[in-house]
């Protein structure tokens, strides 16, 4: 039904995005096969040009790129499902980022402890940094849009702040955090030939499953698809919708902080002064987009990205140049946008097959 | 939906596969003939950046050629963020490339592991240290090319009239520091009694401080600046040309590469405030070390690069430069070259104050 | 005999339904033809298709003996057809004329000519007897009014043909008779009109023939004079309907709602309902009449919880319940069945099984420990759907949206009712629905009277109040204008309060 069309719908735009790019390869007089080498590659470590085995390495480092986007992604598909726009995962992330990190610097090093702390540090500074927007559009109906722009730039300058003044920074970078709090496993590391996959894929994993329960099985998610949905409708049948936007976007936020709080203490092991954003928050608007706001949808779109992120200095080395790739996820964003027109080929693809079927017309107009 | 899946299936298959077959296995039999492969990892400035991607990729193109090496032999990978660099590294090391290349104290941390990672890879990091069996780390004497700056600028100072100079750094650390203190040396050996203003702005991206910071030094008289403040320094030039424009005869020394084109005020006649530039030649580091990599004579561990070996200087052309003050340069560098001359790395003035 | 148009075997199909099958209208010259049939009927289809707005599958259409291919709107224009629109297509701020002349502005020296329009528009005016002035500006104007302009619209730009689709549903008893009567002159004049339309008194006060379009279909043509209007009903629904509300005597009891003094503050930010006194016992349905906008959104809204009170007080069962939640008043023994069921009865997005418990979603025994408990949803569904007679494609799993209008009604009709509640606020609860539909809503609203439940209606159907009500409150530009007992009235006294043209007691 509704889910099966925008499964469908990802899954032509996708397709509609690769041949984009196959085109484009054959405009530039460039051999479309590197395109798909490359997405082996990155996604397996397979050569298939050079033979060889799967590199493990290399699927460590797909599964490192897709972590934090998956998060951004289900963040943004959070929001939206009550009906917001939280463009501020950027900001969330980067904050969550910074907190875990302080909280890491700072916190006693106790084994485990320290690392869940500096974890949940992060994904309460995420969600502190989407209540601000939240309870701004509640109580005096701003648009949340604007502020999470605005919270964005707040958001990493205060970062960027915080970092230097912590003990043994420098202007560019924080000392690395202790090994107590880092996510880095040094299992997962051997098992992937020294890629950077950490522990942060449980919480990950832990996420989409809490995205999944809370939208799908609680009634506090009822209570969010219904604002969602139809504020108005939410607030005659008697919700408390302002109090359900200032939570979704506390959890969107949550979401965001979360992914900071694995980069920062997963994959670098440091914090890092920014002097602008790393579109985290960006990519993770396109994965929910592509991933029609669903959990299992959100994974995939968020894999699929990372794929294409790790697949750019592969495409690099055999001479397609990055912005090929770049080209390939906008154009899939492009064409999960332009829903209407893929629902015009869906319905002419139907058609055809109706052909084939009797025709029984449709009773569902009678009372 | 099973019948459309069947169909996206043929036709991303249909699209991957499609014409693809002709010319898989060229990349492998150019790669062969390589005597050596050199890969490099730009950070997130990108290859055209001006500056040391820029010039280190350089100096690997012109390697290439001089040795008489196939393009298919060098390569570069572009990173889209600070997450990049490792993967990028560690990419290049398992295509099997001899010597792997980054610029910048951002590759630290990636560095480290994927050396350690790839120990059969000989890996060179210019302007941070890392301590590895397989990795050289460039560093440069930049009080030697901040001396032939500290020269330029106090004749130059001289022949406008003036009695003052000013140098503006970005953090206040003994990195930037040793830039200051090679200028003064430079500065006093023409004449001990020029004032030279010193001031920090605190950051490489402060652009507006470093205009009001240049406006305070011309203000007070210096005739020509300094600046070893990256992103700052553009701030520095913006007040120049600002003055440049109104007639006024003030100047501003370029770090790192050449910035005569930064100082452009006037671009029919090609004039800019940029008297001459204090470098680091990154293009001859990746030069030199490819070489070295071919001769099989790598060496790992730090490496200074000096006046001694072109490794710091002033560009080839200085077009605002008179000939005495060309020839002073000269002098100086071949006085250092020959260890006549010592460059400490210690200031002796004080940020804030003149002396 | 010549046909001003004629629309020949039309078939239309969209996606998965055919709007249309095989239909034939034949609208003779100077004669007022009716289009009946009930909504989703294919009335609108067939409309857009004369407009231009759809081509046909298959089938022809001539207009004045011609067959013609119309492309867009502007061909339609083009061959002398004109549409009034149910929803008026003015813009607010603009005069009359600038309103009339929009898009083919008369120009003089390069400048619009207002002047030269005006006048000719005010020439029109008077032929038709339709009384506008061509100065006035829309925001100014009733509703009524507003419509005349859309007529002079189509006389401006030269249409012989002319479609009205439901031109009565937002008007008053007596601007329905000016209408009938300017649309009687326009056929003097010699202009020909197809009249949309599910009202059978109307049809049968001023259409010469009635067509009549069942589910797409085409079911027949009958002269109007010679057909009753049970025989046309009967044409509509396709079985024999029962126009007569059945309804025992009321027995009022003690009061369950009581308003005092209440002002209340509309989206301008102007009191839209003032010092209004109400009171509805048990056992009685209190119908509210008059035109839309004279305070019944700010009273619904006010009772619901929807909008605040500037002043005055609301009491529930004799509790205070003026500034309580919404939520409180539900829990409070409310009911409601919102006028727009889309924007508040429904979240049209959730499967049907959803709507059901909007108001008790987070309580037992719906939802456990935050938890949904899907088995309980299901089986209350069910019974429902079961009882009311909800009817839909996959049953509690159907999208709401996928329901057609009287089943979504019918399932907030089953949810509001199933609670249960001593007062039911019902507001338009047949707007847009067939006759099959409305008569089993209105039964079931007065089960819930003779179950002892006080009901106050909220309805501009003039009809549906007089038949539903026991007792009937006139609103007049937000005031209470007149309260009688609906058996002691009729529409004609009605209508002249509620055009405010006789005063009625602020009270009793």
């Amino acid at each position: 039904m509704k889910n099966k069309d925008a499964l469908k719908i990802s899954l032509l735009a996708i397709l509609f995005g690769v041949l984009l790019g196959v085109v484009i390869l054959l405009l530039t007089g460039r051999d479309p096969f590197y395109l798909f080498y490359g997405l082996v590659r990155g996604a397996s470590g397979l050569d298939l040009i050079k033979g060889g085995s799967i590199n493990p390495r290399y699927i460590g480092e797909f599964i490192v790129a897709s972590m934090p986007i998956i998060l951004t992604g289900l963040s943004v598909a959070f929001a939206y499902r009550t009906g917001l726009f939280n463009i501020g995962a950027e900001g969330q992330l980067m904050v969550g980022a910074c907190a875990s990190i302080a909280t890491a610097v700072l916190f006693p090093q106790i084994p485990v402890v320290h690392m869940l702390v500096s974890v949940l540090a992060g994904i309460l500074a995420g969600a502190a940094w989407g209540f601000l927007p939240g309870i701004l559009k509640s109580k005096f109906n701003l648009h949340e849009v604007v502020i999470c722009i605005m919270m964005n730039y707040i958001g990493m300058y205060l970062a960027n702040y915080v970092y230097v003044q912590l003990p043994g920074s420098d202007t560019s970078r924080t000392a690395l955090i202790p090994e107590s709090a880092s996510l880095s496993n040094s299992f997962f590391e051997s098992l992937t030939n020294h890629s950077r996959l950490n522990l942060g894929i449980f919480f990950v994993i832990l996420a989409v499953l809490a995205y999944w329960f809370i939208i799908e099985k609680t009634s506090f998610g009822y209570g969010l698809r219904a604002t969602g949905f139809n504020k108005e409708g939410a607030r005659y049948a008697g919700m408390k919708v302002e109090r359900n936007i200032v939570y979704s976007m506390m959890i969107a936020g949550a979401m965001a902080g979360l992914a900071g709080a694995i980069i920062s203490l997963g994959t670098f092991n440091y914090g890092r002064v920014l002097s602008s954003f790393e579109n985290y928050g960006f990519d993770g608007i396109a994965v929910a987009l592509t991933g029609a706001c669903n959990a299992i949808g959100v994974v995939l779109a968020g894999l699929l990205f990372g794929l294409l992120k790790v697949a750019q200095p592969i495409l690099q080395s055999v001479g397609i140049p990055k912005e090929i790739g770049e080209i390939i996820s906008a154009a899939i964003v492009l064409f999960v946008a332009m829903q209407y027109g893929i629902r015009i080929i869906l319905n002419k693809l139907s058609k055809l097959r109706h052909k084939k079927d009797a025709k029984e017309p449709k009773g569902e107009k009678s009372v | 939906m099973n019948k459309f899946a069947k169909l996206s299936l043929v036709a991303m298959m249909a699209a991957t596969t499609l014409a693809g077959c002709g010319s898989k296995d060229d990349g492998d039999s150019k790669k062969k003939d390589c005597p050596v492969k050199i890969g490099f990892v730009t950070d997130t400035g990108g290859i055209d950046d001006h500056s040391f991607n820029e010039g280190s990729w350089k100096g690997i193109e012109k390697f290439a050629k001089d040795n008489n090496i196939s393009t298919d032999c060098i390569k570069y990978l572009q990173s889209k963020g600070d997450a990049d660099y490792e993967p990028n590294l560690n990419q290049l090391s398992e295509d099997g490339y001899d010597l792997v290349v980054a610029a910048g104290y951002k590759f630290n941390d990636a560095m480290a592991n994927v050396s350690k990672a790839n120990p059969d890879t000989k890996f060179l990091v210019i302007d941070t240290v890392i301590d590895s069996e397989n990795v050289q780390s460039a560093t440069f004497k930049a009080e030697e090319s901040s001396y032939l700056a500290g020269v330029a600028a106090a004749m130059q100072a001289k022949a406008e009239g003036g009695n003052a100079v000013g140098f503006i750094g970005g953090e206040d650390v003994d990195l930037i520091r040793a830039f200051q203190a090679g200028f003064e040396q430079g500065v006093k050996s023409v004449d001990k009694n020029i004032k030279i203003y010193v001031d920090y702005a605190g950051g490489y991206d402060k652009t507006e401080k470093g205009t009001s910071l240049a406006e305070k030094h011309y203000s007070a008289g210096a005739k020509v600046i300094y600046h070893a403040a990256g992103g700052t320094g553009n701030g520095v030039f913006a007040a120049a040309k600002d003055r440049a424009k109104k007639g006024e005869k003030v100047w501003v020394i370029g770090v790192d590469s050449d910035q005569f084109s930064t100082g452009i005020y006037d671009k029919k006649e090609n004039k800019s405030v940029t008297l001459t530039s204090a470098l680091k030649r990154v293009d001859a580091v990746t030069e030199a070390v490819s070489k070295s990599v071919l001769d099989n004579k790598f060496k790992a561990g730090l490496q200074t690069y000096d006046s001694s070996n072109d490794g710091v200087g002033l560009p080839d052309e200085n077009p605002n430069l008179s000939d005495d003050i060309k020839k002073a340069v000269e002098d100086a560098s071949a006085k250092i070259k020959s260890g006549e001359i010592k460059v400490s790395a210690e200031r002796t003035i004080a940020p804030g104050s003149n002396g | 005999m010549t046909y001003a148009v004629e629309l020949l075997n039309i078939t239309k199909d969209f996606p998965g339904i055919r709007a249309n099958d095989n239909v034939t209208v034949r609208l003779k010259q100077g004669s007022i033809h009716a289009l009946l049939g009930e909504n989703g009927a294919g009335k609108s289809t067939l409309m857009s298709i004369l407009f231009g707005l759809y081509q046909p599958t298959s089938g022809t259409i001539k207009v004045n003996g011609k067959e013609v291919k119309i492309n867009d709107p502007n061909d339609a224009t083009q061959l002398g057809i004109g549409m009034v629109h149910q929803h008026f297509k003015l813009v607010e701020c603009f005069t009359v004329t600038e309103n009339i002349i929009l898009g083919m502005e008369p120009t003089k020296f390069g400048m619009v000519d207002i002047k030269s329009a005006a006048k000719k528009i005010e020439e029109f005016s008077k032929m038709y007897g339709l009384n506008v002035d061509p100065y006035a500006k829309i925001s100014d104007i009733t509703v009524g009014m507003q419509q005349r302009v859309e007529i002079l619209k189509m006389l401006y730009r030269n249409a012989n043909i002319l479609i009205f689709d439901e031109p009565t549903a937002v008007l008053t008893p007596q601007e329905i008779e000016d209408l009938m009567e300017i649309m009687q002159k326009l056929i003097k004049e010699g202009k020909s009109i197809l009249l949309i339309t599910h009202k059978l008194n109307e049809i049968k006060q001023v259409a010469d023939e009635c067509s009549v379009l069942r589910r797409g279909k085409y079911i027949g043509t009958v002269n109007v004079a010679e057909t009753s209007t049970q025989q046309m009903a009967e044409m509509m629904v396709g079985r024999e309907v029962n126009f007569k509300v059945e309804k025992g005597p009321h027995a009022p009891g003690e009061v369950v709602l009581e308003t005092r003094h209440l002002n209340v503050k509309n989206s301008k930010g102007v009191l839209g309902l003032k010092d209004f006194n109400l009171s509805v016992r048990a056992g009685e349905i209190v119908g509210i009449a008059g035109i839309d906008g004279n305070g019944q959104e700010e009273l619904v809204h006010a009772l619901s919880g929807l909008t605040s009170v500037e002043s005055g007080e609301i009491l529930l069962k004799g509790e205070n319940i003026t500034h309580t939640s919404i939520r409180d008043r539900f829990d409070k023994g409310m009911g409601h069945i919102p006028e727009d069921r889309h924007k508040h009865g429904l979240i049209l997005d959730f499967h049907l099984k959803e709507n059901f418990i909007i108001h008790e979603y987070d309580r037992k025994p719906y939802c456990k420990n935050m938890i949904m408990q899907q088995d309980v949803m299901d089986a209350y569904a069910d019974k429902l759907i079961e009882e009311f007679d909800v009817r839909s494609g996959e049953g509690k799993d159907s999208l709401t949206r996928s329901m057609s209008g009287g089943n979504q009604q019918k399932a907030i009709i089953a949810r509001e009712i199933e609670r249960s509640p001593d007062l039911l606020l019902v507001v338009q609860p047949t707007r847009g629905l067939d006759v099959g539909a409305i008569e089993y809503i209105h039964k079931r609203i007065i089960a819930e009277r003779d179950a002892g439940k006080a009901v106050l209606l909220v309805s501009f159907e003039l009809d549906e109040v007089l038949d539903l009500s026991d007792r009937i409150v006139v609103l007049f530009d937000g005031h209470k204008n007149g309260e009688m007992l609906a058996k002691d009235t009729d529409d004609k006294e009605l209508g002249l309060y509620m055009s405010g043209s006789k005063k009625g007691s602020e009270d009793e």
